[in-house]
């Protein structure tokens, strides 16, 4: 699947709170649908049909113990998404922090001669 | 951080990308570090590369000319023409990104001041979304990792803050 594919996938996937939701508590540990289900008040089958939405976009992970089949996240989806937008918002803070330090030394250095045009006048 | 220091980045429509700060400083001042190409040099730099040439005529219907260079990369140009120059509010400029047929992009730059201080607000019009994601695409494989490792804090921290409410 192209990169852009998988993101339409991941994003769809991602526009449910409860999906976030459940995410939010994988980013945390592995988990089975019964750990899922209590503290979101829902039903296991609600919650496993949530799962399958994740685990169809690679999200998450269900693992092989027959009985538990615990949930795991995905990195590397995740990653995608929020990465190349996370890393244009991330060239931009490295550079307006370091505009900040320009602009800071301007301001200093326009109230100094503000200060000497004052004292010129007086 | 505080909110005054947040980066925010919108797409309001397909082909549009818009990047809004606010600066402790009067907008003259952010104008001049904008301009400036003594002081651009200083900030506006690219993921590994720092900005080596930047030669700018501050006029309508000027040129300018950006150039970023890094250890054992491929140095990145970019130029274009200033369509309007209104000191201390306004620029508008095309962007031609140089070794890339991508087509031009339209960037306005506002400044508002207010209370001191300046929020600045640069939109991007790229000639298609194709071109707009692969620009913003640019670089994002090296920080895969890393962004994981923050995606993950931010997850449990929105899972932490629902569990609180």
């Amino acid at each position: 699947m192209a990169i852009s594919d998988r993101l339409d996938t991941t994003f769809a996937a991602l526009a449910d709170p409860t999906r976030r939701a459940i995410l939010a508590r994988l980013a945390s540990g592995e988990a089975s649908v019964l750990e899922l289900a209590e503290p979101f008040e829902m039903t296991q089958p609600a919650i496993s049909k949530h799962l399958k939405v994740l685990e169809r976009a690679g999200l998450i992970s269900r693992g092989r113990d027959a009985q538990r089949r615990p949930c795991r996240l995905e990195a590397r989806p995740l990653a995608e998404a929020n990465g190349w937008l996370e890393t244009y918002r991330q060239l931009w803070e490295t550079n307006f922090r370091r505009l900040d330090t320009v602009l800071h030394e301007l301001k200093a250095s326009s109230g100094k001669r503000r200060q000497a045009k004052k004292r010129r006048t007086r | 951080m505080n909110a005054a220091d947040t980066v925010t980045i919108t797409t309001p429509s397909d082909r549009e990308v818009v990047v809004a700060r606010t600066f402790d400083a009067p907008r003259a001042l952010v104008f001049d570090a904008y301009t400036q190409p003594e002081l651009l040099m200083r900030w506006y730099g690219a993921p590994g590369r720092s900005l080596v040439v930047c030669e700018i005529d501050l006029r309508v219907g000027g040129a300018y000319r950006f150039l970023w260079r890094g250890a054992g990369k491929k140095d990145v140009g970019m130029h274009g023409v200033h369509r309007e120059v209104v000191r201390p509010e306004r620029i508008v400029r095309t962007e031609t990104w140089e070794d890339w047929d991508a087509g031009e992009v339209v960037a306005t730059i506002v400044l508002a001041e207010r209370a001191g201080a300046t929020t600045l607000t640069s939109t991007g019009l790229y000639p298609s979304r194709e071109v707009r994601d692969a620009v913003m695409k640019a670089g994002f494989e090296s920080g895969t990792r890393e962004t994981f490792a923050r995606l993950a804090a931010i997850l449990s921290n929105m899972h932490a803050s629902k569990g609180a409410a």
